[in-house]
């Protein structure tokens, strides 16, 4: 390849990396202008918040159950060599509460829920029936981003809240079966190291995670190209993409709660 | 809204249109005049820009160049709720039917009807869906989800929730593909039916010679990105043109 070629190749990517960037802004300024215009689509957001739920209340539960008791399980040595198990029950909830509940919520959700909105629109997408609600003069993006966004922005915190009790009960099994806590004063123990800012800070991570989640997934298989190739395209960059974006916000927020905290 | 004075008679007025897709240039400079209560079979093969066409009628996708007036707005130049407006007057029917998989045919069809006409009760959607249904015959259906219809009946239902809204214009993009024949003749008959019944002005894109035959009042040939003859049906194919008579043998012995 001459040193010409070389270039124009470079080129066509940086441009295409740029226009990718443009095209994304574009469609989440279009998010905020859809969603407060017109007649807002209350029955299938219910829906979709229905759907989001009960595809992974289960994985969620399971996970954050095995979480809360394996990071007991893992903290208690660390802990023993100081004679301080006592304060296993505070260590996990303040674990549990600022950092895993949330992150658990979010990877677990960017796997299910965003592969499964990347690869339904993308079908919709590829099988032409985004045009033909366009035609019928329905503003698709209105039902199908705006509700599926605002679906998973709701879900999401209350999912992590339920993810965040059935750590805690994952971690009193293995505090109860090691050390005979009883549930109330593990529960005490628990709660008395946990703030306000580590509740608010939390859901402000679960909001941001769900927007992430359900933004990248919209977005992903609205623009879904052709062919049912494209439909895994979609629902893999989702799930790659929303991934990624979510670490990035955990390291902002974080650093911004702790700017709050001192 | 742009509205341009056209004919009394003429509702869709293409003048000129090119459309390139990167390097691939579709069309290439298209004419086209269309009367009120005309259907115009476009015929052509594969690839050759029909789809295209009417998808740019329907503001789907924008010319590169010339004129696209239909029933008097030059659909390029229109905004949002202008294109809105002009939607509710063209019916469009997808190749694959594109019905929405998660609905029954029921929600299908109250879908763009809920969403574009006001204050309808409850009993007056159903009365409504039922009705069009009853008119594509096919209201049996009513409660399935696409998924349990035949090809046949998925088109149908298509055709069904277009016409739902009584557009002025229908578009059809390959009716009769993927069908067997004897589906096909219902079909074809189905699009005669509407325009008897809802007074429509159709554009008909097919590569199926008894298709163009049985529903179009005119065809028009579209290759290498023009319309290389317009006329009825023997006009057309009654030529020396080598590209049409090999359309018309390839047909023929299909």
């Amino acid at each position: 390849m001459s040193a010409k070629q070389k270039e124009h190749v470079y080129t066509k990517k940086i441009d295409s990396a740029l226009l990718a960037v443009y095209n994304g802004y574009s469609f989440f300024i279009r998010f905020f202008r859809e969603a407060f215009r017109g007649r807002m689509e209350f029955q299938e957001i219910i829906k979709q918040c229905y759907a989001i739920g009960n595809k992974s209340l289960l994985l969620i539960g399971m996970t954050g159950f095995i979480t809360g008791m394996v990071f007991t399980k893992q903290s208690r040595p660390s802990l023993a060599e100081f004679g301080a198990t006592s304060w296993l029950p505070s260590l996990v909830a303040i674990a549990i509460v600022r950092a895993l509940a949330a992150l658990v919520t979010a990877l677990i959700s960017a796997g299910k829920i965003g592969s499964s909105i990347g690869a339904e629109l993308g079908s919709m997408r590829v099988t032409e029936q985004i045009d033909a609600m366009e035609v019928s003069a329905v503003n698709p993006f209105k039902f199908l981003v705006v509700t599926r966004v605002l679906a998973s922005t709701i879900s999401i915190p209350i999912l992590m809240f339920y993810c965040t009790m059935v750590s805690l009960m994952g971690a009193f099994l293995n505090v109860y079966l090691n050390e005979g806590t009883s549930f109330i004063a593990f529960f005490e123990n628990a709660f008395e190291q946990i703030t306000f800012l580590d509740v608010g800070t939390s859901v402000a991570k679960a909001v941001a995670y769900g927007f992430t989640i359900g933004i990248v997934g919209c977005y992903q298989g609205y623009n879904a190209n052709k062919g049912t190739e494209g439909v895994g395209k979609a629902a893999n960059s989702a799930v790659v993409i929303s991934m990624f974006l979510i670490f990035i916000e955990e390291v902002i927020i974080v650093q911004v709660s702790n700017y709050f905290r001192i | 809204m742009a509205e341009t004075r056209l004919d009394t008679d003429t509702v869709i007025d293409i003048q000129d249109l090119y459309k390139s897709f990167g390097d691939l240039h579709v069309l290439r400079g298209v004419n086209l005049k269309i009367s009120r209560g005309e259907n115009v079979v476009v015929l052509g093969r594969s690839g050759t820009g029909k789809s295209v066409l009417i998808k740019i009628i329907a503001g789907l996708l924008r010319q590169d160049k010339g004129v696209c007036n239909v029933l008097g707005n030059e659909v390029s130049t229109l905004n949002e709720n202008e294109l809105r407006d002009l939607r509710l007057k063209i019916g469009f029917s997808f190749q694959n039917s594109a019905l929405y998989d998660s609905m029954t045919v029921r929600e299908n069809l109250e879908f763009p009807l809920v969403r574009n006409v006001a204050n309808l009760s409850r009993a007056e959607i159903n009365e409504q869906v039922e009705y069009v249904l009853d008119a594509v015959g096919l209201l049996q259906t009513i409660n399935q989800v696409p998924s349990e219809l035949s090809g046949g009946q998925r088109k149908r239902i298509g055709i069904a929730r277009t016409l739902i809204l009584k557009p002025e214009i229908m578009l059809y993009d390959e009716p009769t593909a993927g069908l067997d024949p004897i589906t096909c003749l219902e079909i074809n008959e189905l699009i005669n039916e509407v325009k008897e019944k809802y007074h429509t002005t159709s554009i008909i894109i097919t590569h199926d010679l008894t298709c163009a035959r049985t529903t179009g009042d005119r065809i028009a040939m579209l290759l290498d990105g023009i319309f290389l003859k317009q006329g009825t049906f023997e006009e057309v194919f009654d030529t020396n043109e080598e590209r049409i008579k090999s359309f018309y043998d390839y047909n023929f012995i299909q």
